[in-house]
Parts: structure tokens; sequence; C-alpha cells
């Protein structure tokens, strides 16, 4: 059933990017796409199910469906399918007709292989694959041929191959280590770490873990390795920044989250985790300075992008059943609220032709439908109830009140209430200033950048008012597998 | 590969490679001439690639001269003509935009080498290996990698950053070559070819840069900033 599973998300996009390379035909390139990212959709929402069935593995031992992969799978086929579907009615105004297949071809291909990381059981694949995706979408970055996009790509490409051929080194050190006790060839699997750890010299296996964290923290946009993370999510088209922000930081946390359970398991987790925690609260600090000064918006989805990855990486550093539980929730809310704050943020750049928010104003009158879907989506991501990211942070917050690190809770309540002010203020211009030239007339937004719009908030509506009890024992099995210091609460709740 | 096993001549063999290696790396470091770069890596591969033949001969691990031979080919023949052809198409000699003197990163590099050092010594100690060559490995493994990250940091003409780049990975080859000989075959076969993408990509994203954003010097690329 996995395995099936897991042949259609990989086949799917595959077939479509062949497809769309031989007929190039700008139209057939749209319908395969999102044909495709349906598929994958489809299947994604099946995977946890077929995961829970113990540890699936295949392809001798390369691929993996287990529960942990499975859930940022989910997350990820989720936006790649909310962002084709915006996609069909954003590029369409871009007027670069004859470029749209190739879009189209590197879109599957840079979904295809964010849906690909979290499957590979092997830590030197799973680099390979996070390479990979770098690779892909800087083109995509690039799309637009301006100077800014062209100058977003470079620094993109430069500044995350530097980071991650850290997480190169430390690959290499955490096989270093492995064969000590393992012998000098086996297959580098997360299972086989995971049983050797404790045998392993537990300095040597900090010194790994420290370079992978710092080497995939550049890559899910940890601060103080974000620097490329605004950049690129400001220049790229707005399909493309939902995609980098929802499902590629993601993928690069799976490495972070799978190297943290292996140290863990060699009781060498303390540090480990103060620094994870340390890289997420300064994430967060970062993130509010420059929410608070922020003039671009997308620059400001951007920053909020690093604020909520700071946000996991406390939930996971503070580990146990709630930090964990909340992490994985939270992963999926910020799937959902940022590709709906993205979509908003692109309609308005093309209807007020500006990135500026000083240039946007008067959204709620001139958008009444899409202009409120945006706002709601503004209060949800400062993590205001009731949307889903409250419940999730919330949970976070418990777990940082429980776990030695209590100052990182403490901060975080706080820079969250300046984010929140910060946030909302920027709305708070666009919607209600009173703007200089006027009374603008009516604008209307395409139904096909619509529509992911409402997909994105109902869920999160629902998930913020109702955490049902199957996700809940859901995460509790993925807490368990991950063996995180504390013992698995599963009744906590 | 136990390492006490090792004839003197093997462990001598791979010190003196090792070393090479590091002073090609210094090579970089010191000179302004973009082809200087280029031929010290090319170089730094073939000695890598040496590496690797000796370290299969002497640790029967036949599979690594395969590698050997891959890593000529790649690393040692078509990168560097790859990105001469980029030199070319560029037309920059040499680097212009100098923030640091070749002589102060040399003596910055010379104190990256020092810290590598301290840092390779306390893991060799803390695995009863003081004194190998595995010490001397990580050494140059880690003082690579800080060099290119020192090249990465003070070189400002595109290319030399793309350099900078694969000395990073060169340095982490070249450790894992006594490190970890038995690292899965197919793993570095992928990345051996995922490099060559990688400067495939730096190729086609150099030409965006000249003809859409005017420059080769990263220094110009200043408009996103806050």
């Amino acid at each position: 059933m996995a395995g099936a599973l897991l042949l259609a998300i990989a086949l799917a996009p595959s077939v479509a990017i062949v497809v769309i390379l031989l007929t190039r035909r700008p139209r057939l390139a749209e319908g395969l796409n999102l044909a495709a990212s349906a598929i994958v959709l489809a299947a994604a929402l099946l995977l946890p199910l077929a995961s829970l069935g113990g540890r699936h593995v295949f392809l001798d031992r390369y691929v993996i469906a287990d529960p942990f992969g499975a859930w940022v799978i989910l997350c990820a086929a989720i936006v790649y399918f909310l962002a084709s579907l915006y996609a069909v009615g954003y590029m369409r105004l871009l007027d670069e007709e004859a470029r749209l297949p190739r879009f189209y071809a590197l879109f599957a291909g840079f979904g295809l292989a964010t849906l690909l990381g979290p499957m590979m059981n092997s830590a030197g694949l799973y680099w390979i694959l996070i390479e990979l995706t770098t690779l892909v979408s800087t083109f995509l970055v690039a799309f637009e041929r301006a100077p800014e996009s062209v100058e977003a790509a470079w620094k993109y490409i430069i500044v995350v191959s530097g980071g991650i051929s850290l997480a190169l080194l430390g690959t290499v050190l955490f096989y270093w280590a492995g064969s000590f006790v393992l012998g000098p060839r086996y297959d580098m699997t997360w299972a086989v770490l995971r049983a050797a750890a404790p045998e392993m010299n537990p300095a040597l296996l900090l010194l790994a873990f420290l370079l992978v964290l710092v080497g995939y923290g550049t890559k899910a946009g940890l601060a103080p390795m974000h620097t490329w993370l605004p950049d690129t999510h400001s220049e790229g088209p707005a399909p493309v920044s939902a995609l980098l922000s929802g499902a590629l930081l993601n993928t690069a946390m799976v490495g972070v989250v799978r190297y943290l359970s292996i140290v863990e398991a060699a009781h060498a987790g303390k540090l480990a985790r103060a620094v994870l925690i340390a890289l997420g609260a300064f994430s967060f600090f970062v993130a509010a300075l420059f929410i608070v000064r922020q003039s671009g918006i997308k620059r400001l989805m951007a920053y909020s992008s690093v604020e909520h990855m700071g946000v996991m990486a406390l939930g996971f550093g503070f580990g146990g059943m709630l930090g964990v539980a909340g992490a994985l929730y939270h992963m999926l809310n910020h799937t959902l609220n940022k590709s709906l704050m993205f979509f908003g943020a692109g309609s308005m750049m093309r209807s007020y032709g500006t990135k500026e928010i000083g240039g946007i104003r008067d959204v709620g009158r001139r958008f009444p439908v899409v202009g409120a879907l945006w706002l709601a989506g503004a209060v949800a991501i400062t993590g205001a109830p009731p949307f889903g990211l409250f419940a999730s942070e919330f949970t976070i917050l418990r777990a940082g009140l429980q776990s030695p690190e209590i100052w990182a809770a403490i901060l975080m309540t706080l820079l969250l209430i300046v984010i929140f002010i910060g946030f909302l203020n920027h709305f708070r211009v666009m919607y209600f200033s009173p703007g200089e030239n006027g009374a603008g007339p009516a604008g209307s937004v395409s139904l096909w950048c619509a529509v992911p719009m409402w997909l994105a908030l109902l869920p999160l509506l629902v998930f913020g008012l109702w955490w049902p009890e199957a996700i809940w024992h859901y995460f509790g099995v993925i807490a368990h597998g991950l063996a995180t210091s504390a013992p698995a609460r599963v009744a906590l709740r | 590969m136990i390492v006490s096993q090792l004839p003197p001549l093997a462990a001598s063999l791979f010190s003196l490679i090792a070393i090479a290696c590091l002073l090609l790396a210094f090579v970089m470091l010191g000179s302004r001439w973009l082809r200087h770069y280029l031929y010290a890596f090319a170089l730094e591969s073939w000695l890598i690639a040496a590496l690797s033949a000796s370290v299969g001969y002497y640790g029967h691990f036949p599979e690594l001269y395969l590698i050997a031979i891959l890593t000529v080919l790649f690393r040692g023949c078509f990168l560097p003509y790859l990105i001469l052809r980029i030199i070319r198409r560029l037309n920059v000699a040499r680097e212009v935009h100098v923030i640091l003197q070749p002589s102060t990163s040399l003596v910055v590099g010379a104190f990256g080498v020092v810290f590598a050092l301290s840092v390779a010594s306390r893991i060799g100690l803390s695995l009863g290996l003081a004194g190998t060559v595995v010490v001397l490995a990580l050494t140059v493994m880690l003082s690579i990698k800080l060099i290119g990250f020192l090249m990465l940091t003070v070189r400002h003409e595109a290319i030399s950053q793309v350099l900078g780049l694969l000395v990073l990975e060169n340095g982490i080859f070249l450790g894992a070559q006594i490190l970890v000989p038995g690292m899965p075959l197919l793993i570095e076969i992928v990345i051996l070819f995922d490099l060559l993408i990688v400067v495939v990509c730096f190729g086609i994203l150099v030409r965006y840069l000249i003809s859409h954003a005017g420059t080769t010097s990263v220094l110009a690329l200043n408009r996103l900033v806050g």
C-alpha cells in the first residue's frame, strides 16, 4: 500500500515533466502540472494511514515511508497542489506564454524534489535531494529575469550550496563515527545510525550534528543562516515563493530532526537541543526586528517564514510529546497559512503593480472577498485564535514551560506579541489608511487565484477550532518513533 | 579501514598527498589570477584521485579505483574545462576587487589551519587515534573547508565564488577518502554527477548575471537589502 502511494507521488510529477518538455504547449503544461499535483495530493492524503503499519522500506532500503516522513510529504503535497492551482491564474498575468512550459516543468521538478526528500532512507541520498531542490528552484527564482531576480538566485545558490556543503561534511563525519561500531562498510540508513549511536564517540557525534544543523539549518532558513531567504522568497513568482516557504523549508527541517533523534539516542542530546533552541529563538528575534520595519510585502512574508521555522525549531528542540506534536501541527498550519499569504501578496502585487507596502492601499474596499481572505490569513499567521497556528504555538509554549529552557518560551511569548503588533500594523496601513490617489476602481482577482485562498483558509479555521484526536495519536506515534528524551505521553491531553 | 594496521609507507603517502592538497588550497588563496585558481583546483582533484586509488590499493577497496577514474574525468578534466569556458566568455583574467590583500588572507588562512588542527587533535584524542594519519586527514579536511569559506567571503568575482564552492567540496572528498573509504559507491558517484550539474547551473546563472544584471562582480549585487 505505502509502496504504491510512494510510487504514485514520485511518478505523477515525473511523467508530467517529460510530457510537458516533449509537447511544449502552455495550456497543456498547466493542466498536466495541475493533474500531477492532484494525484500527488490524493496519494499523500492516504500515505499517513499507510505508514502507520510499522516501518516500510523499499528499493533496497533506500526509500522509507515512516509516519514522520509521510507527514512532511503531506504538507508538501498540499502546498504543491494549492500553488499549482494558483499558478494557473498567476502565470497567465506574467505574459510569458512561450516560457510557460519550461516554468511548469521546473515547477513540477521542484515539487518532486521536495516530495522525495523526506522519503529518502539514506542520509547521503537525502543530502543529494536537498542539493537538487536548490538547483531546480534557483531557475524558478530567476524566472522573471529581472536584475533583482537574478541577484536573488545568485545569492540563493551560493549561500545555500555553501551551507549544505557543511551538511555533507557532517554526514561524512556521522558515517565515520558509525564505522567504528559497524565496520567500514554499512548502509547509512537513519535506523542503522540510530541503533549504532549509543556506541559512537559523543564528541565526534556532537561535532557532526552541529555541522549538519548549520548545513540543513541554512536550507531551513534558521537565523543567522537565513540571509538568502528574504531575497529568494520575494523575487520569485508567487507560486514559487509558496512552494519554497511551505514545502522546501520543511523538507530541510526533516534532516535536522532525524539527526537530532540520532544524537538523542546516543544520550548526547542535551547540548544539541540547546543549540537548536538557541537558533530557533534567534530566528524569532531576527524575524521580529525585520517584520516591524519591513517595507516590501513579500519580504514581510519571507521574514514571517523565518519566524515560523524558528517556532518549529523551538518545538523540536523542546521535544517531548507536546513539543513534537506542536511542531508537526505547526508545520501543517504554517504550510496552509503561508501559501494563503503568498497568494494574496502575489495578487496584490500584480493588481497594484508594486512590491512596496506603501503603494498598496484600500485593499479591503477594492477587493472585498480576496482582501477579507488575506486579512484573515494575516490574523492567523500572527498566531491569533481561532486559527490553527494559535493551537500549535500554544502547544509549543506549553512544551517550553515544561522543559528546562523556560527562557526560550518566555522570549517566544514576548516576540510573538511584538510580531503580532508589527505584522498587523502593516495590514492596518494597507487596508484602512487613506490612499494618496483617492478611490481606485474595484479590482478583480481571477477565480484560479481566489479558490486556493479559500482552500487554504477553511482547513486553517477548522484546525484551529478542532484538533482531531486521530492526528494527535498520529503525532504520538511520531514522537515515540523519534524517541525524544521525554517519554511519550500520548494521554497527556 | 583500521588505521593502526596501515603500513608506514601507506600512511606517509596519504599524509603527503593530504598536505599537498592543503598547500594547493593556499596557492588558490594567495593568487589573484583566475587561471591559477583553476590549475590549482585541477591539480588538487588529480591528487585526490591518486589518494582514492592508493587508499583502494592499501585498504583493499576495489571500488575506489572506479571513484579515482571518475574523479580524474569529472573533477580533474571536465569541470576545469567547463569553468575555463566560462572564464573565456567572461573576459576577466583576475580578481579586480580585492577586499583582503592576498598576504593578509594567507595569514587568516593559517589561523584557520591552526583552529582545524586543534579541533582535529581533540577529536583524535577522544577516539584514541592521536598522532595517526586520521588526525591529519581531519585537519586538512576542516582547513580546506575554512579556506574555501574564506575564499567565498573575500572574493567577489562570480567565478571565484564558484571555485570557492568546489574547493569546499574537494576538502570533504579528500577527507572522506581516508576517513570513510567504505562509503557506499552509489552515493559517491551521485555526488560526482551532482557537482557536474552544479557547475552547469552556475554557468547558466553567470550568463544571466551578465545579460540581466550587467555585472559579474558580486559587489554590484546590492539591490536587495533589509
